[in-house]
């Protein structure tokens, strides 16, 4: 069971309180209805599947209720970082942070 | 009575308190602290199991968790059956039952030693060279055969009466192992006043030290100074002290899992004790001090009863007071086995001769040996045992060949070495690596906040090993955290010591021999099978382990292991690391099923969730459903009812007069604040900007993709509130998708979501005489037609108690559903069933909600669709506002398969004999007499009796169906094909007058 | 290749083992192949097997990076059965069956195809309309499956728990009795001793870490651990690691890979004669040969690569198991393990021509791809070999996430595989 630092209530907490919710930083248009089907197969099909480092969403499902984001290696399953909704991926990563 | 092997004065166990005991039937008494392999030695019983392939004779090889051989099953009661107990692990208690496995018709005299005699015929991997003519022999044949033969114990037949426990907790040093260098490690570590765990399978702490004689600390015997040391830690208010306990698995970031067996050991456990308890604990640093485990030397017929690990002979003797023999041999390739034959000689027990394989060993341990007048041979191995049920005698030959000798014995004592520990470490992710020059894997690169002392870190000497636990302690203590150190460091005073030893088969199991020399006792693994695997192209370790199962048995390879790899590598001609070790994986040892769910059993297994009316309905005689977590009144039989005439009377009554039905189930959550009608306009399909307060709307919600992800009826409450309603089902994911969307695609929109489900309980009043039953109760609100129209909401009070009372309808009549605080839901529906009681009014459940819904058309997501429909699919078109720039699913609906000709479309079927009823999920064709596969252009998604409509109606998804009406399809059943009509989705007041009826 | 038979054994018998040929060759890989398959799983060693048999190309090299078989397909749960709903599911994986039942004499090596039936439980209203459904469907596309009352699913399966007072009683159950398990070992090792026969090179300790392409575009071979090897075509069977091979191709694929654990308990004697799926409790269970209890898991909720998973995961099958097994609870957990597997959106598989010239791919078998091996098999090497797609993986495309031509089995029929 992983354990989760949420950005928000600012605590590692188990993985059981919380909902993994795909990748993250993938926009939905802003002119959704007119998105090509190539773009809106990218949108809502095609994912990165990085074996590395993913940036990838959760939600505090059973505490705060927020969706943030994380960054996680998908070998070690080891987190680099969280943070909130809406800031920017990290241009700078924590290097061999636990 | 002292039994027979039982030494006086010898070891540690209170002689006099004895326990009685059965083995196969047969009573025994033992000693209280026995296992119930000491209990057996003591009584001089070896032979207790037969092996898995061979069903050879098999005694005790160990005198702990690594036992591959002494498996029995304990049975307390005709329930309380456990199969495949270690008895080298299994406490003794008054009373015990035990009973030897796979064998028939007895121990001694088993059939299945057939095998044995054929064994020729069953090497490695021969089940996938035949049984392969005639085809269908496998399954009818050959199978059924193996699978008997298979297996070891018998599973129990009855529900476990027992209970399990689980407990979570946090640490700073979790320390697993309590031997000298847990222990050592522990007491570092509390003495810095942090949180810590030590935990030790075995029922006493000390680990090596119940055997090793030599070892001093503080001035004491090492094993007292042991149990010093844990009373010490127990006191302290810092530690938790686990016994009994065995970490099983390391998963992700220092979380472990270990199981406490409470009460296997007594003899009346006290009915509020559970079985076992699974701890999962989450610690800041990890010790692992998990020791290490004697291998066994690789010969001809290793296996006989009577032969065992040197250690396991020394640990009967030095702590269970018994001896293995009364004329022992000793077969090492390491000093470790002449400690146990100095033990023995010196408790009075005959040692025939050690004989080492190694040339010319010094050593003081080798001269006391020698000084006891024991007598030595170097360079010789012994090539065979002799012996059937017990062994009887070892064959000696000098190692590079030459005359053979063969010594009487009743009991070999091997060591081939000391293999460390690792699979905790291994488990944790972290990388073993090899060291050659003592040939084993020890930890190498960590990839968790764990640290490995002792033996399983390839730590020789009792020095050594505290030295380095007690400097990891107070490390883990001081990256957790702490910043005092005190207390001082235990002084060893004495100690034993050794390294070294051998990999792989022993002169006499050599290359060109046919002799069955075991590597996984078990599963029956010899060392010509492993060769043989590699001959035949099994070239990875893995292929080896799984072409032989090596490894496989419920031991999983504790002693076999590396003897595996090294056979393997020799064969290949590599060096053993190139060859690789099979990876570790969790449990440890086996752990009980019960444990590992604790609590999660019967009504624990999954949360029932009933409404605030439930128990109403359960008086009344309701049957109930599943529905999700939900129970819900599926229909209310009345005396002599079936289901049939409980729903058509239900059915009936509503149309007639009216009925009740709980609707709480129903999910629910407030959209609320200046941007909740934008929030609705993106969620929903329809537009809802221009929705006046007061009024409902039926809302459609799709997911991006465009299909349908959910429905309900919605009632805007005021401009910046709405009452959204969801299907019973889909509550949670609509909530989490409204969310989601909200936190992180729209988080400009000043919106909050609530979900108000358990808020709010719903009764539904349907039928005709609805508001007749209503409105005596309900104060400060116009419920007539001009003030309260069909599709709208108003606040007021109904019993005195605050409601929203919505005007609408699933069954096509008059009809409001009353929601109110969910404390009231009882008492309202009470008042409510007493208005109709007045009317004649019936309660109604599911199934007549689903009837009435489809007798009006009227769908229910999940059911007449799949996820694969779109709302014009479902005929739902003139739900997408068409003037909208976006909603979600606005173009996922566009997509060129979503709009493309020919799709599913929602329609109604008649059957043309009406009182045939479809089956739901009965497929669509055109053509009933074609062949098969034949292709099927819909399924029947709904179909009912309706009594209302004196016929049956049926829903179904149909290819191109709203352009089919009138046509005649056919459903092709296994008794007949049924011949359809395909029609519009309404069967019943068509014009919808009974809205306002 | 020497004959494996009965006689055979007792022939070796008399002379210690010592006349067993290798059941494949570890040789060195050449310059260029025909053809190179990545991934020497039962899907890869099954495409090799039946380029080698079927469209006579055997000048094709199968690269693996870790030991051949030691991916998903020797970590499953081994279910095998034919009974989806939709006609593409049910045309590939009926395909797949009928291949099983034969698979030990064409390979002339047993894979164990024990046909013991497969039961799924229905515990609600929903689950008898979603799985009558699929009994309908596949009695007309000429596939068994029949319905069963909560007594004949006890009658057929005595452990099973059908009191009205389980917290999710048993309502009823579908029986695939050609449904029920093989030995996944023996199934790459019969495909990889056929295939190596043929002259296919299974070449394993090879990790490819590179796809090179032509300047117009097309495939010409992989970089590789052992250095560059030149190809005409490439298939891309790497399960898991699918999206990572194909992003070296510069293909983007909508897959994503989850840990899926499983369990197996010690061996006990003959006491579950089939195999039982349950979707609406988690729970898929079944005895092996050996008599282990073989139970499979969910998947962790996020990608990983790690091969491993959280006990919550394994405490929620065992929760399942012993709901609908109550006498299991004494029983022990021997071994458990991680694999990771590739999911698409609508949990169908892709098995197709790829934008790149020369480059093919069979991948996102998710949770359920070991019982369409040999059918998957057959069916892209047939792909490769001409071009061109059989009729049966016809509808599996890439562009099917495009065009919205799905093939939902998931969400059709909330049953996962």
């Amino acid at each position: 069971m992983l354990l989760i630092r949420c950005p928000y209530c600012e605590e590692e907490r188990p993985e059981l309180e919380f909902r993994n919710a795909g990748e993250a930083h993938i926009a939905r248009s802003a002119d959704m209805a007119a998105t090509s089907d190539d773009d809106f197969e990218k949108f809502f099909f095609i994912r990165s599947n990085p074996k590395g480092i993913i940036y990838e969403r959760w939600r505090h499902m059973h505490g705060c209720a927020r969706f943030f984001n994380a960054v996680r290696d998908t070998v070690s399953d080891r987190f680099l970082m969280t943070y909130k909704a809406g800031e920017p991926k990290p241009a700078k990563l924590p290097g061999a942070a636990k | 009575m002292i039994a027979a092997f039982r030494i006086p004065g010898a070891g540690r166990l209170k002689q006099a308190e004895t326990a009685r005991f059965s083995f196969d039937g047969q009573s025994y008494a033992g000693v209280e602290g026995d296992t119930l392999a000491s209990a057996l030695l003591a009584n001089g019983v070896h032979l207790v199991g037969r092996s898995f392939k061979y069903h050879r004779p098999r005694g005790f090889l160990s005198a702990g968790a690594e036992e591959p051989n002494a498996l029995v099953e304990i049975k307390r009661d005709f329930a309380r059956k456990t199969p495949n107990v270690r008895a080298t692990v299994q406490e003794l208690y008054d009373g015990l039952t035990a009973q030897s496995q796979n064998r028939w018709p007895s121990l001694a005299f088993d059939v299945g030693a057939v095998n044995d005699i054929a064994s020729p015929l069953f090497s490695a991997g021969f089940y996938y060279k035949t049984f392969m003519w005639p085809k269908s022999a496998w399954k009818n044949l050959y199978e059924p055969k193996i699978r008997a033969a298979a297996g070891l114990g018998v599973a129990p037949d009855q529900p476990d009466p027992d209970h399990y426990s689980a407990r979570f907790a946090h640490c700073d040093v979790l320390v697993l192992g309590g031997g000298a260098a847990g222990i050592a490690a522990a007491l570092a570590a509390a003495e810095t006043g942090v949180r810590v765990i030590l935990a030790d399978e075995q029922a006493d702490f000390g680990g090596s030290l119940r055997f090793e004689s030599g070892a001093k600390i503080d001035g004491q015997d090492g094993f007292a100074w042991a149990q010093g040391a844990v009373a010490t830690l127990k006191a302290m208010d810092n530690v938790r002290v686990l016994s009994r306990t065995t970490a099983f698995g390391y998963y992700a970031q220092n979380f472990v899992g270990l199981v406490e067996r409470v009460s296997d050991h007594l003899q009346n456990p006290g009915r509020e004790q559970p079985r076992e308890r699974l701890w999962q604990v989450r610690a800041k640093r990890v010790v692992l001090a998990t020791g290490a485990i004697e291998r066994h030397m690789v010969f001809a017929d290793n296996d006989r009863p009577g032969i065992m690990l040197a250690s396991a002979a020394r640990t009967y003797l030095n702590h269970y007071g018994v001896a293995v023999g009364r004329n022992v041999g000793v077969y090492t390739a390491n000093d470790s086995a002449y400690a146990a034959a100095i033990d023995l000689k010196k408790a009075g027990v005959g040692v025939a001769a050690i004989v080492d394989l190694r040339d010319n060993p010094t050593g003081p341990i080798i001269d006391e040996a020698r000084a006891l007048g024991i007598e030595i041979n170097f360079g010789r191995a012994v090539i065979r045992a002799g012996g059937k049920l017990r062994v009887s005698s070892m064959t000696v030959q000098p190692k590079n060949g030459g005359g053979e000798r063969t010594i009487p014995v009743d009991a070999i004592m091997m060591s081939a070495g000391w293999t460390p520990s690792v699979h905790l470490f291994s488990q944790s992710r972290g990388k073993v690596a090899f060291n050659d020059e003592t040939k084993r894997f020890v930890p190498g690169t960590y990839a968790q906040d764990c640290v490995s002392v002792g033996a399983c870190n390839g730590t020789d000497g009792l020095s050594a090993t505290i030295d380095e636990a007690y400097a990891a302690g107070a490390k883990a203590a001081k990256d957790a955290g702490a910043n005092t150190v005190k207390g001082t460091k235990p002084k060893v005073d004495a100690s034993e010591s050794w390294s070294r030893g051998m990999l792989g088969a022993a002169p006499g199991a050599g290359p060109d021999t046919t002799v069955k020399a075991f590597v996984d006792f078990q599963n029956d693994v010899t060392a010509k099978d492993i060769r043989q695997a590699v001959h035949e192209g099994m070239r990875s370790i893995e292929h080896v382990k799984r072409f032989t199962t090596n490894g496989m048995a419920t031991d999983q390879g504790k002693t076999s292991n590396m003897h595996g790899l090294a056979i393997a590598a020799e064969t290949l001609d590599k060096p053993i690391p190139q060859v690789g070790l099979t990876t570790f994986r969790a449990p440890y040892t086996p752990v009980t099923f019960g444990a590992i769910i604790g609590h999660a059993r019967g009504p624990l297994f999954d949360p029932t969730r009933k409404t605030a009316i439930h128990p109403w309905a359960e008086r009344q005689g309701a049957v109930f459903e599943d529905v999700g977590q939900w129970k819900r009144a599926w229909y209310f039989p009345k005396a002599g009812e079936d289901m049939h005439a409980a729903v058509d009377r239900e059915c009936v009554t509503v149309r007639k007069t009216a009925g009740l039905f709980d609707a709480s189930t129903l999910g629910k959550i407030e959209v609320v604040g200046p941007d909740a009608a934008k929030f609705m306009e993106l969620l929903y399909t329809n537009p809802w900007e221009k929705l006046e307060p007061g009024r409902c709307r039926y809302g459609i919600m799709l997911r991006e993709d465009g299909f349908i992800y959910d429905d309900g009826v919605v009632g805007r409450l005021a401009p910046d509130r709405f009452h959204v309603t969801t299907t019973t089902g889909g509550a949670p994911r609509v909530m989490n998708h409204m969310e989601d969307y909200l936190q992180t695609e729209f988080p400009h929109l000043n919106v909050w979501l609530t979900s108000i489900t358990e808020q709010w309980a719903v009764i539904a009043v349907q039928g005709p005489k609805s508001r007749e039953i209503i409105a005596p109760l309900v104060e400060g609100i116009d419920m007539s037609d001009g003030a309260l129209p069909h599709m709208s909401v108003r606040e007021g009070r109904i019993c005195g108690v605050p409601t929203r009372l919505f005007r609408m309808s699933f069954t096509g009549e008059r009809g409001f559903e009353v929601n109110v605080p969910a404390d009231y839901g009882q008492a309202v529906w009470e008042a409510l069933w007493a208005e109709g009681q007045k009317h004649g009014a019936c309660a109604y459940g599911t199934e007549a909600m689903h009837v009435l819904r489809a007798e009006k058309g009227y769908i229910i997501v999940g059911q007449d669709t799949d996820g694969t429909v779109t709302p014009g699919d479902a005929g739902l078109d003139w739900a997408v506002g068409k003037k909208k720039t976006d909603f979600v699913g606005i173009r996922g609906m566009a997509r060129p398969d979503l709009v493309a000709k020919g799709r599913k479309q929602l329609v109604g079927l008649k059957t043309k004999d009406p009182k045939v009823v479809l089956e739901e999920g009965a497929q669509i064709v055109g053509d009933p007499k074609q062949a098969i596969p034949m292709t099927m252009i819909g399924h029947v998604t709904s179909s009912y009796w309706s009594q209302n409509c004196g016929r049956s109606i049926a829903l179904a998804l149909v290819a191109g169906g709203r352009d089919r009406m009138g046509e005649t399809l056919s459903v092709p059943m296994p008794n007949g094909t049924i011949e359809v009509e395909v029609t519009g989705m309404v069967f019943f007041d068509e014009k919808g007058e009974r809205l306002n009826g | 290749m020497k004959k494996y038979s009965v006689f055979a054994i007792a022939r070796e018998a008399m002379r210690g083992h010592k006349g067993w040929e290798e059941q494949w060759s570890s040789p060195e890989p050449k310059k260029d192949y025909d053809v190179i398959i990545v991934g020497a799983g039962g899907h890869g060693l099954a495409t090799a097997y039946y380029l080698a048999t079927v469209h006579g190309i055997t000048n094709v090299a199968v690269l693996e990076k870790g030991w051949l078989g030691g991916g998903n397909t020797g970590r499953n749960t081994t279910i095998i059965r034919s009974n989806y709903l939709y006609d593409e599911s049910a045309g590939i994986y009926d395909h797949a069956l009928k291949l099983w039942d034969g698979l030990s004499q064409e390979l002339n090596y047993n894979v164990m195809y024990s046909p013991r039936g497969v039961m799924m439980l229905a515990h609600n209203v929903h689950d008898i309309q979603v799985l009558k459904r699929h009994v309908h469907a596949n009695r007309l596309n000429g596939i068994d499956n029949e319905w069963l009352t909560p007594e004949a699913a006890k009658e057929f399966c005595p452990p099973l728990n059908i009191s009205r007072d389980a917290r999710y009683p048993v309502m009823g159950a579908t029986l695939q009795r050609r449904g029920g398990t093989a030995r996944h070992d023996a199934v790459a090792w019969g495909y990889a001793r056929g295939a190596s026969a043929r002259g296919v090179h299974i070449i394993q300790n090879c990790e490819v870490t590179g796809v090179k392409r032509a300047p117009n575009g097309a495939v010409t071979g992989v970089e590789t651990t052992r250095g560059f090897i030149g190809a005409r075509k490439v298939g891309v069977v790497a399960a898991g690691h699918s999206s990572v091979i194909m992003n070296m191709a510069g293909v983007r694929m909508p897959l994503e890979s989850y840990p899926l654990q499983a369990l197996v308990s010690e061996p006990v004697k003959p006491v579950f004669p089939c195999v039982v799926m349950s979707n609406t409790v988690h729970a898929y269970i079944s005895q092996s040969d050996k008599g282990e209890l073989v139970i499979g898991a969910g998947t962790d909720q996020y990608v990983s690569y790690s091969q491993t998973g959280g006990l919550h995961v394994l405490q929620h099958t065992l929760d399942a198991i012993c709901e609908m097994f109550p006498m299991f609870t004494r029983m022990k957990m021997l071994r458990s393990w991680g694999g990771i597997v590739d999911v698409t959106p609508d949990r169908s598989p892709i098995l197709a021509k790829t934008p790149v010239p020369g480059l093919f791919v069979n991948c996102g078998w998710g949770t359920g791809g070991f019982k369409a091996t040999p059918g998957s098999g057959h069916v892209f090497a047939h792909t490769i070999a001409r071009d061109d797609p059989h009729p049966i993986n016809a509808p599996f495309t890439i562009e099917r996430f495009r065009t919205g031509r799905l093939i939902d089995e998931a969400a059709a029929a909330a049953v996962a595989h």
